[in-house]
């Protein structure tokens, strides 16, 4: 038992103990990250290089004007995300966030079918002045003044 | 005027916190008393000074007065008074101002109270104190005044986010400061201690009270803050592991080590060096998270404004604290004498596993929180979400539960598994029980799964500890670990009954169409408009009946306000003793039907009494701490008296 070691050597063995925890959490943590973290996508990105069916991604763009189409059951809609250069259908079943308007920036959560609809788990598209979701910074200059002119017009 | 007071006084704390980290270090250094003498009206005067000066802002929001840019930004003379007053924290500078007076508070308090330790210690521990104290009133005055005047007066006011206008959030951002705040105590003691070298069991027993009393705020405000996520955001979670949240979580996992560490240095001397390590990283994890929130870095409700000059500023001061903190920590930690030794089989054993487990989840905590910000760097963006935080921090938090159940029941020093095998029985038995009633239900999930198996467990042995004691004669310190840990149990419960049980119905209903979920039915009577002081809505109003029950209304309202323009979703909850029914309504359909959700989340409210129990028993422990402390001066004094009259006699 421990009790048999020296103070000097009950010490390093909690050392050990510590820093091999420590270890084994972050290469775990990496290897998990690697598997788990879900990508950024705009819609010329899943255009270029597709990602796989069924794989968890976050899709930003703009709502397409004219796109979003209520369906038969009251509570899926569908519309299309763009980004000036390609375009993605998307399908969302649930309560849109109330600052969903078309031609407005959104962000959203879930991933491909193999017809190359992104099937949203979660949408979000509430930004006032204070609160705008950051990925939408990578957008063209075309489409931040947009936003811009949306946000605060 | 008033803001001019309030400014002045903010730079005359300051110019004291300079003298207090000047008089306190000379004291400590040179053994000067005269100068020392200093350090700690300094601490007092300045913890009058930050309360005068959140007065001043508190006021000028309170008369919403427009000429201070703060409230012209913030607020709006339409507000009802309490979020008035909320809204001078609601904001940057108002918050960075409420987060120095609560670290004047506190350092005022330690320099009022705290005599136990050897002056010199104390001495480096306000010299600490002040300086990390300083840092936080630059940035304030320099790069965040919360007092700047408007040259042009406008009109009326911005408004404040309409999703901060909420009582239970009025309160939420300063229980969670005093929580985060108060932690820079621990940060002080152990600088000082380390400056001093004197890591001794008192300095565990003096620095405890005040870490306890931090945590408890801060579970408090995770609780709440849990909560308000829960019922304001209408999307029926609890937790999003949304890098503020998990802002408010690091520190407290590093608080709760702490915690644990420091009971067994100050009962058996042991764990120095691993104390002190957590006295620092938990106000280090504290100053992380405030960057992370208010630095703009992420954007969330939280980031008040993206400013790039400000991120840097606390980016600098985490370097300089933290890095400085360590780097005294790499110098002086091997000159910390060992401590006792304990076999594997004790409760320090137990604690150490706790300590390792804890650790570890703030790592996965820590590194998955901060990987989006690596990968950004490499023009990656990528979210971390609950498929990576779950099962990751699984892995360590489910072993640490089943020490959990062991721990509490071991003595000090070396115990044999002989000795509790009766309890340990008992705690089996239960668990298995469960265990075998769970596998009947299907698809409920791994996780869920295991947290009731191991809640039933945990819950069992939370109050293990008390058999064959006198109740009565048991110290509130143990009373306090029982109900903190009973806590735990519960909201894991809450947690997992919710995940396992919870039942979600997405409908289109016409007025008068029958709406379902789980055991409840109901239907949509009707539908209005309603109208607040500064926002309109459109009200469902729903009545439902639990299992064929009395008729129980519900109104979610999705709400607009003018100041600023934003609509929000108020859900309805109905509140039973067995769980809740939450109700969003959404928008109206072009068919003319309304949008609605429901859940039945069984059990859910174990989670918050679950934190709340937990936060019940650190006031416990701290009552019952606080009371043999103060037991122990008053004999400590009499024995004093008897021998000074033994010395007159004499």
């Amino acid at each position: 038992m421990t009790s048999a070691l020296k103070p000097k050597h009950q010490r390093l063995v909690l050392i050990v103990l510590a820093v091999a925890a420590l270890i084994g959490a972050t290469l775990l943590a990496m290897v998990a990250l690697r598997d788990q973290a879900s990508y950024f996508y705009v819609p010329s990105d899943i255009a270029e290089n597709p990602p796989e069916p069924g794989q968890a991604i976050r899709l930003g763009g703009m709502v397409e004007e004219g796109s979003i189409v209520e369906l038969p059951d009251g509570v899926s809609v569908t519309f299309v995300v763009h980004d000036g250069v390609a375009r993605v259908p998307v399908t969302f079943t649930g309560i849109l966030p109330d600052l969903f308007v078309e031609g407005s920036g959104v962000v959203a959560d879930g991933s491909m079918d193999v017809s190359g609809t992104f099937v949203a788990e979660n949408v979000l598209a509430k930004h006032d002045e204070n609160y705008m979701p950051r990925e939408l910074e990578d957008m063209t200059p075309d489409q931040v003044r947009e936003t811009i002119a949306e946000t605060t017009g | 005027m008033i803001p001019e007071i309030g400014l002045a006084a903010l730079w005359l704390a300051a110019a004291l916190a300079a003298l207090q980290l000047l008089a306190g270090f000379i004291g400590a250094r040179h053994d000067n008393a005269e100068i020392a003498s200093l350090a700690r009206p300094a601490a007092l005067l300045q913890a009058i000074l930050c309360g005068v000066a959140f007065l001043c802002l508190l006021y000028v929001f309170a008369v919403t007065d427009l000429s201070v840019k703060l409230v012209a930004t913030n607020s709006h003379s339409m507000k009802p008074m309490i979020f008035k007053l909320s809204g001078a924290w609601g904001n940057h500078e108002g918050s960075m101002l409420l987060w120095i007076t609560v670290m004047a508070i506190a350092g005022g308090a330690i320099a009022l109270i705290e005599r136990r330790l050897p002056e010199k210690t104390m001495m480096a521990t306000l010299s600490a104190q002040s300086f990390v104290g300083l840092g936080f009133y630059a940035f304030l005055l320099i790069a965040s005044n919360p007092f700047e005047r408007l040259t042009e007066i406008p009109p009326e006011g911005n408004g404040l986010n309409p999703l901060l206008q909420d009582v239970g959030l009025a309160f939420h951002p300063p229980t969670l400061y005093i929580g985060y705040v108060g932690l820079s105590i621990a940060f002080s003691f152990a600088l000082g201690a380390l400056l001093t070298r004197n890591v001794t069991p008192d300095f565990a027993r003096v620095m405890r009270p005040w870490v306890l009393a931090a945590w408890i705020f801060l579970t408090i405000g995770i609780t709440a803050g849990s909560y308000w996520a829960y019922y304001e955001l209408g999307w029926g979670g609890w937790w999003f592991w949304d890098p503020v949240e998990n802002a408010s979580l690091m520190p407290w996992l590093a608080a709760t080590a702490l915690l644990h560490s420091a009971s067994v240095l100050a009962a058996r001397d042991a764990l120095r060096t691993w104390t002190i390590m957590l006295g620092v990283i938990a106000f280090s994890m504290s100053m992380v998270g405030t960057f992370l929130v208010r630095s703009g870095i992420l954007t969330s409700v939280h980031a008040f404004a993206v400013d790039p000059q400000r991120g840097s500023f606390i980016l600098a001061l985490l370097v300089l604290y933290i890095g400085g903190a360590l780097v005294l920590f790499a110098l002086r930690a091997s000159t910390i004498a060992e401590g006792e030794r304990f076999s594997v089989m004790s409760r320090e054993g137990a604690l150490v596993v706790n300590n390792v487990g804890l650790s570890a989840i703030l790592g996965v905590v820590l590194i998955g929180t901060l990987y989006p910000l690596f990968t950004e760097a490499f023009d990656v963006r990528v979210s971390v979400g609950p498929p990576y935080f779950n099962p990751v921090s699984a892995i360590f938090f489910l072993p640490m539960m089943l020490v959990l159940m062991v721990g509490p029941l071991l003595r000090w020093k070396s115990d044999n598994a002989g000795r509790i095998m009766k309890p340990l029985a008992l705690i089996g038995a239960v668990m298995l029980t469960v265990l075998i009633r769970s596998l009947f239900y299907e698809d409920i999930g791994l996780l869920p799964f295991l947290g009731l198996v191991l809640a039933a467990g945990v819950a069992v042995a939370s109050v293990a500890p008390l058999f064959g004691r006198s109740l009565r004669r048991t110290p509130l310190a143990i009373w306090g670990m029982c109900v903190a840990h009973l806590g735990i149990a519960v909201a894991m419960f809450g947690m997992a009954a919710d995940t396992a049980f919870q039942k979600e119905r997405l409908v289109a209903a016409n007025v008068g169409d029958i709406v379902e979920v789980g055991p409840w039915t109901g239907q949509l009577d009707t539908v209005n408009a309603v109208a607040g002081p500064n926002w309109t809505a459109m009200q469902a109003n729903l009545t439902m009946s639990y299992e064929g029950g009395p008729g129980q209304e519900a109104h979610p309202q999705s709400r607009n306000f003018w100041t600023p323009v934003m609509e929000t979703s108020e859900v309805a909850l109905l509140t039973r003793w067995n769980g809740q029914l939450y109700v969003a309504v959404g928008n109206q359909g072009q068919d003319g039907r309304w949008q609605l959700r429901l859940w039945w989340k069984p059990f859910v409210t174990f989670i918050w009494y679950g934190g709340l129990l937990i936060a019940l028993g650190g006031a416990l422990a701290l009552v019952g701490r606080v009371a043999s402390d103060l037991r122990r001066r008053r004999h400590a004094d009499e024995e004093d008296m008897e021998d000074e009259l033994a010395e007159a006699t004499a």
